[in-house]
């Protein structure tokens, strides 16, 4: 995995990734590291949270919900223990970045929830990762126990009353455990199956306490806003996009990898620039963006800029970063087809549009693809999708039609041409 | 490590379910948790069979059916397929002359399809037991399984 920062000046989250033993507390401490918790100890918890608030920081993890809206909500409900819970069950198709992150810079991501405790009053974080993470999971481990060794974490940080401490726990494979309740529950030692929204993990997580939970880019953020301040960051990205994103950059492409990229670059530099476009001079069929959930582009929509409102005005979204690119060999509704074998897999079962609904649409796209749908299947599909995206439990069961979404709209040929015509036979794909 | 040890581990606190037969599992030979099993972990942390049942039949890293001793996950979702996961599943099945989701009649290997392993930048992957080996082609998929083999007669002698 490399970090190539060639198209990028400012640098917020790789900095060190390749420079640093990520296994030497001594290595971080060297090249700056927690000298962001040393002044934001000396800040008002108030302070450290309108910091965060003022960068106009987004959750990484692919909602892109406001940071410190998130904190401000934690911060003021008067209910103790309250509980933070950073979010490493990376496990949507097409992305590594977290990996990355944790594997390359680990003592960044602690001091970013340590920064984040101080300020909300916590004792007690959990990194929950899921449990085919071996690798990240032991350079966590070990990270933690060196921070505990130096004073960072434990009893009396930093000789100020303050104690917060972190524990790794690990989930057993399941994607839904992504989701803020299901993860909480898996914390709990259960199946990871959602709970009912609100109240919300802000209010009511772990054990019923409020629980502030934030992705690993996202903890990885906070060191560098409360260190260089909220403009500094907010100086980098666009208007509507402060910041740096990692890209996991996957696929039909030359250079797979995570990037560090700035907000406002598009989506063609990444694929082209920094990816080096397609292997064997193959042209692209189609840009999956954020994973699995996300949304399949068309080629000519790569000019569109990193950027969450250009996206939004497209009704895109980049989700939690991930930009897998599909060559011409490969067919839309195969493509369609592995998407949704991966939900029927990770769906709970909880909700009925979900679990139900993927098997139907499976069952369709089946039939799309032995060329034997009828213009009612299609019409079915739309359907189908719908009630999923309005009616499902969880975000996985919204989200889960994503992609035959866009295909309907953006590779409507690739459904008509497959309506069975009388009298006429089409060969199998 | 006897299965009451990883639980007084852990400790008896229904939260450390998962951790437990996590650890438990991956050191049994054939990779999984039987009823007897179940009994004793619910009866230990104070849960029902039927939570412990629960959160086994959940997850996917673990089985109650018996498995191999090297359990081989392959990743088909997109990225992995783009780049040629279905070639390396044809070949796995043709080297271990199984189909997906059985093992073989030694009992070594278990061929199991997965969800994404989170290495993409390496597609087409495969994780065996908790090693990752990407960058595949058909190829190299008998050397990587003459490498278990050997290392299993070493560990039997």
């Amino acid at each position: 995995m490399s970090a190539e920062n060639r198209f990028l000046k400012n640098i917020v989250l790789t900095k060190r990734c390749e420079k640093i033993n990520p296994e030497s507390i001594e290595s971080y401490v060297n090249a700056g590291g927690y000298e962001a918790l040393k002044k934001a100890v000396t800040m008002e918890p108030q302070q450290v949270v309108d910091e965060v608030k003022a960068s106009a920081l987004r959750g990484r993890g692919g909602a892109g919900f406001p940071t410190g809206i998130k904190m401000e909500a934690v911060l003021k409900t008067e209910v103790f223990p309250k509980y933070l819970v950073c979010n490493a069950d990376e496990g949507e198709p097409g992305n590594f970045k977290d990996k990355f992150l944790m594997e390359n810079d680990p003592h960044q991501l602690l001091e970013g929830m340590i920064i984040c405790a101080y300020a909300m009053g916590m004792e007690k974080g959990y990194i929950y990762i899921r449990g085919e993470y071996i690798e990240p999971i032991r350079i966590l481990k070990k990270a933690i126990k060196h921070a505990r060794g130096k004073g960072f974490l434990g009893k009396g940080i930093l000789k100020k009353d303050f104690s917060f401490d972190i524990e790794v726990r690990s989930g057993a494979g399941s994607y839904i455990c992504g989701e803020e309740f299901a993860l909480v529950e898996s914390l709990e030692g259960k199946a990871g199956r959602p709970r009912n929204k609100p109240p919300y993990p802000t209010i009511s997580g772990i054990y019923n306490k409020p629980t502030q939970i934030n992705n690993v880019e996202t903890f990885s953020n906070i060191p560098f806003i409360i260190l260089e301040g909220a403009e500094s960051f907010k100086g980098i990205g666009t208007k509507s996009s402060s910041g740096t994103r990692l890209i996991s950059l996957s696929g039909n492409v030359l250079k797979r990898g995570v990037y560090e990229v700035e907000f406002g670059i598009t989506l063609k530099q990444i694929v082209y620039d920094i990816g080096g476009g397609v292997p064997g001079g193959r042209k692209i069929k189609m840009v999956q963006l954020g994973g699995a959930s996300g949304p399949l582009i068309p080629e000519t929509m790569l000019d569109l800029e990193l950027d969450y409102d250009r996206l939004s005005e497209n009704n895109l979204t980049i989700g939690s970063g991930a930009v897998i690119v599909i060559d011409e060999r490969y067919d839309v509704i195969e493509i369609l087809r592995l998407i949704m074998k991966f939900f029927k897999h990770e769906s709970c079962g909880k909700c009925t549009p979900c679990r139900e609904g993927i098997r139907q649409i499976l069952r369709i796209l089946y039939k799309f693809g032995s060329n034997s749908a009828t213009q009612n299947d299609l019409k079915l599909l739309r359907t189908l999708s719908n009630v999923m995206s309005e009616t499902a439990f969880c975000g996985l069961g919204q989200a889960a039609p994503t992609a035959l979404f866009t295909t309907m709209e953006y590779f409507a040929h690739e459904y008509t041409s497959r309506i069975k015509k009388p009298g006429v036979i089409l060969k199998a794909v | 490590m006897k299965l009451q040890n990883v639980i007084e581990k852990h400790g008896r606190l229904p939260e450390n379910l998962i951790h437990i037969l996590l650890e438990y599992q991956a050191q049994k030979d054939n990779n999984s948790i039987n009823e007897d099993e179940i009994s004793h972990v619910a009866r230990e942390l104070g849960l029902s069979e039927n939570r412990v049942y629960s959160v086994i039949t959940f997850y996917s890293l673990f089985s109650k059916e018996p498995r191999g001793k090297y359990v081989i996950q392959v990743c088909n979702d997109v990225p992995c397929h783009v780049n040629g996961s279905f070639s390396i599943i044809e070949e796995l099945e043709d080297v271990l002359k199984i189909k997906m989701g059985d093992t073989t009649r030694d009992g070594i290997f278990t061929l199991e399809k997965t969800s994404c392993l989170g290495c993409c930048d390496k597609s087409p992957a495969i994780r065996v037991g908790e090693s990752i080996h990407g960058d595949l082609t058909p190829e190299k998929i008998s050397e990587i399984i003459s490498f278990y083999r050997r290392e299993y007669d070493e560990c039997r002698e």
